[in-house]
């Protein structure tokens, strides 16, 4: 009889430590949550704010009884908000599109086609892995102001172009398509170019969609190369644009209209992160390197 | 036997001309700023060569205050960071409910422009004549006094910048390990449960080893970013950073190529070398120390 009190008993604090475990766990991730979240129902709740609202809040409110949708408005009005908008997606299109057709085409020499000094090359590729941005930057900004591309596409998409780890993931893939595939091609007169394009991008498109997702967020983000080669406001990208319009933006503090812009500024990417976060995630836990 | 030597070199040849202008020609270039002493003119290339850019840099005092911030930045966000994500992935891994729904919220920062959502860290955190600012609300609400966290003391500033440097690196580090605890075999875990073991043993014994290796990746790739913090600076503190006191080795670096204090590509050169060597011997005692503790 003992014995078996003993063992409910046992049984039952195992039970409630498990419980309590659970509920640290909930607490923990909960907590975690609304830190993440927090600065997003801020910015969307301020950006809801009247002007005169929010500067008589000496303690800011957690929620608005008057939302106003005129910080949008003010946003796409008196600051080039649609401007920093267009410039950051022409960019971010011709820079990913190019990078695909320069780290494709390299993935398939290095994967497919036999040539001389072809491991030398690969590894002098890796190599250049190493090397840090900031190293490369300071020549890439004398070459691109001595040639002339301050303030100009050209100038703000090339250096971005080329990515040796999206060339060396993209090989890797290509080079678990079975060669019998290539050499039966060859036997029915495929040409090379025809090959990689019937055959190899449709196999290998998950990586191909990883990539162009990450160089998506990449450029819609990407601050400090843009700023050194753009000081027109007319060539500004949106985390310039950001910044400008918090120096001198909208006046004095018109804090509910620059988070209007934030919220403008932020919402495409969640957008298309709700939308693939599955492939997202998966992408990046492959080939991320941010917060890297 | 090379029959198609010429057609794969064209297929390389657009990555090698971007590699070449925009990585391989800079990569000697910024070695040979960095001991030209004067830049602006042709003959002077001749006339100083010498470490003097080199030793400027070591002298000046915006760069020994960069130097200082970015090690504290790096010795706080590093082991926080991975820590804290190691615990959420574990609280993750444990749970069957709700799991992908935290998943993707904790992966949102991700995603985000980090110069706009550092807007909104900098609203939260900052005091103004007209509002304390929601953070010195909640510590008004513990009984604290009211900080300004923006351009107020030093510490208040730099937990500011860490903190948003942790959030913003935290989506990384959470899903990388979440997806190494899943990657351990589950007939471990049955086994030790079997034994009796306590999940504290287990986790030291089993999940600890197993997952060690991605520890160390995001050790290793978590000192590199956190060397190179800017623009987190930037988006909390404005862009000057000096006269914040808030600048970072990269930031000095693009000071002095461009902006009101810039033109000098020579100490910019010399600076990006140090910091280049900085982060290269910090890389190669992560990785002795990873082996070490893998091998033993």
């Amino acid at each position: 009889m003992t014995t078996m009190n003993e063992i409910q008993q046992a049984k039952k604090s195992a039970e409630r430590s498990q419980r309590i475990r659970t509920v640290i766990t909930y607490t923990l991730l909960v907590l975690w949550g609304l830190i993440v979240l927090f600065p997003f129902y801020w910015m969307i709740l301020t950006s809801l704010k009247s002007y005169s609202a929010y500067n008589s809040e000496y303690i800011p409110k957690l929620y608005t009884t008057a939302p106003t949708f005129q910080n949008y408005a003010d946003a796409f009005t008196a600051v080039p908000l649609a401007r920093y908008f267009g410039n950051t997606i022409i960019f971010t299109l011709i820079t990913t599109i190019l990078m695909l057709v320069v780290t494709i085409l390299a993935a398939f020499a290095f994967s497919r086609l036999e040539f001389k000094g072809k491991n030398l090359v690969f590894t002098m590729f890796l190599a250049l892995m190493m090397i840090p941005n900031e190293l490369v930057i300071i020549t890439n900004f004398v070459t691109i102001t001595n040639a002339g591309l301050r303030n100009t596409f050209a100038g703000l998409i090339l250096p971005s172009v080329a990515s040796i780890f999206y060339i060396y993931l993209l090989k890797e893939n290509f080079e678990q398509i079975p060669e019998e595939l290539y050499k039966a091609a060859k036997v029915d007169g495929t040409s090379d170019l025809k090959y990689l394009l019937k055959v190899m991008i449709p196999i290998c498109q998950p990586t191909i969609v990883t990539i162009t997702i990450l160089k998506v967020i990449e450029c819609w983000n990407s601050y400090v190369w843009p700023r050194l080669i753009t000081d027109d406001a007319m060539y500004f990208l949106v985390s310039n644009g950001i910044q400008e319009i918090r120096e001198n933006g909208f006046g004095r503090e018109n804090i509910p209209a620059m988070m209007a812009a934030v919220v403008v500024i932020s919402v495409p990417l969640i957008i298309l992160f709700l939308i693939f976060h599955k492939k997202i995630m998966a992408g990046v836990s492959r080939g991320g390197t941010k917060g890297a | 036997m090379y029959k198609n030597s010429a057609k794969a070199w064209l297929y390389l040849l657009p990555a090698l001309i971007f590699l070449s202008v925009f990585m391989i020609y800079p990569l000697f270039d910024v070695m040979i700023y960095s001991v030209e002493e004067g830049y602006n003119s042709a003959s002077q290339t001749y006339f100083g060569v010498g470490a003097y850019n080199y030793r400027y840099v070591l002298r000046d005092p915006y760069f020994l205050q960069a130097v200082k911030n970015t090690f504290i930045l790096v010795i706080i966000t590093v082991p926080v960071s991975t820590g804290v994500a190691l615990l959420i992935s574990l609280g993750l891994n444990s749970i069957q409910k709700l799991r992908d729904l935290f998943q993707t919220i904790f992966f949102l920062p991700y995603v985000t422009n980090t110069l706009a959502v550092g807007l909104v860290f900098m609203i939260l955190f900052k005091k103004t004549p007209y509002s304390d600012g929601f953070i010195n609300l909640i510590i008004n609400a513990f009984g604290g006094n009211t900080i300004d966290f923006i351009e107020g003391p030093y510490w208040a500033k730099m937990f500011v910048m860490c903190f948003y440097t942790i959030w913003v690196v935290m989506p990384f580090k959470i899903l990388i390990l979440t997806s190494a605890l899943a990657s351990v075999d589950k007939d471990l875990y049955k086994a030790a449960k079997v034994d009796g073991a306590t999940s504290f043993r287990i986790f030291r014994k089993i999940t600890l080893p197993m997952i060690s290796p991605m520890i160390f990746y995001l050790i290793i790739t978590g000192f590199i970013g956190a060397f190179k913090a800017y623009s987190d600076e930037v988006a909390i503190f404005g862009t000057n950073l000096n006269a914040a006191g808030m600048n970072t080795i990269v930031g000095y670096v693009y000071d002095m190529l461009y902006g009101d204090s810039g033109g000098y590509p020579s100490y910019a050169s010399a600076a990006a070398l140090i910091l280049f060597a900085i982060v290269l011997t910090i890389t190669c005692i992560n990785l002795l120390a990873s082996r070490k503790t893998t091998v033993s």
